[in-house]
């Protein structure tokens, strides 16, 4: 499956003034709804968040044809990462313990910010790092 | 007010890291291991001086071997495989060989890898010349080359372009 990158780069870019209306208003509502977008894109594919709609219905038919496309996957798996933070973040918020919620939106939105901005996948780059200090399982392969 | 501040601290953050890693990504760097000189030399006669250990002995390019981590949630292994495929079907005795990070971790951890795409140059020996993590520009991997195979007086006796220095250069 492949997707246009500058899509994921657009998504991010809504997920991150999201976030930052959240730390703002520390609304608990707000970052449930982000953390459904985000469980969207981790469960079906980046592809199918109502951010990705917005940009195929509105932007890409203006934009034309990606340079190239990329994998589905990476992007994928970083919505997860994200749904993490923001399901964290969320419990925060809602059981009045804010500094937790402030903490897991920050990284939040650290990581999207990095991936509007610079087109940096910081939630692709922990796959390997959690792999690494896993312990090793003895199963076959090695 | 306090989130107000979070998300300046976060965005502010979040671009530095970001600065940092642009600067960084696809630059090789050379590995400047204290093993110079007579100890680089020792080695070079021991089976120990590659890297990979003695299972990638027969996957190891005769002058020299472009070798990439990858892993499944990655973006930028695509690219660095076309640049890096590219190069070694360009030049003679150089090889490309990528290996799963995932399923070779004890690799991973010995070689301190913490990010795919991870380029090492190796030389003929399998040592370590150049090291980078992202997509590196054909250009440098040439470059790395230059350094990892030896020029003029080595082995094969087949200069590489970047080795050859037209006398006429200086003097102009």
């Amino acid at each position: 499956m492949q997707v246009d990158p500058r899509g994921q780069r657009f998504a991010a870019a809504v997920t991150s003034v999201v976030l930052v209306a959240v730390l703002v208003t520390g609304s608990w509502l707000l970052l449930a709804a982000q953390a459904l977008v985000f469980a969207i894109g981790a469960g079906f594919g980046a592809r199918y968040t109502p951010y990705a709609l917005i940009f195929r219905g509105l932007l890409r038919p203006r934009l034309g044809p990606p340079p190239q496309l990329e994998d589905a996957a990476p992007p994928r798996f970083s919505q997860g990462v994200g749904l993490v933070f923001a399901a964290v973040g969320v419990v925060g918020y809602g059981s009045a313990v804010t500094w937790l919620g402030l903490i897991a939106t920050a990284m939040a939105l650290a990581a999207a910010f990095l991936n509007a901005a610079f087109g940096f996948c910081l939630g692709c780059e922990l796959y390997l790092l959690i792999k690494r200090f896993t312990p090793q399982t003895r199963s076959a392969g090695g | 007010m306090i989130g107000v501040m979070t998300a300046i601290v976060a965005l502010l953050a979040a671009t530095i890291i970001g600065v940092a890693w642009r600067r960084r990504n696809g630059v090789l760097r050379s590995t400047t291991d204290a093993k110079s000189g007579a100890d680089a030399a020792d080695a070079a006669e021991g089976a120990d001086a590659a890297v990979l250990g003695p299972e990638f002995a027969s996957k190891l390019g005769e002058r020299a071997t472009l070798v990439q981590f990858s892993s499944a949630f990655c973006a930028p292994c695509r690219a660095t495989r076309r640049v890096l495929d590219e190069v070694a079907a360009m030049v003679d005795g150089v090889r490309y060989v990528e290996i799963d990070a995932e399923s070779r971790l004890d690799l991973v951890r010995r070689l301190a890898v913490l990010r795919t795409p991870t380029v090492l140059v190796l030389d003929g020996a399998g040592r370590v010349v150049r090291r980078g993590t992202g997509p590196p520009r054909k250009a440098d991997v040439i470059a790395a080359l230059g350094v990892a195979i030896p020029g003029p007086t080595g082995p094969t006796g087949a200069p590489m372009r970047e080795a050859e220095h037209r006398p006429s250069q200086g003097a102009r």
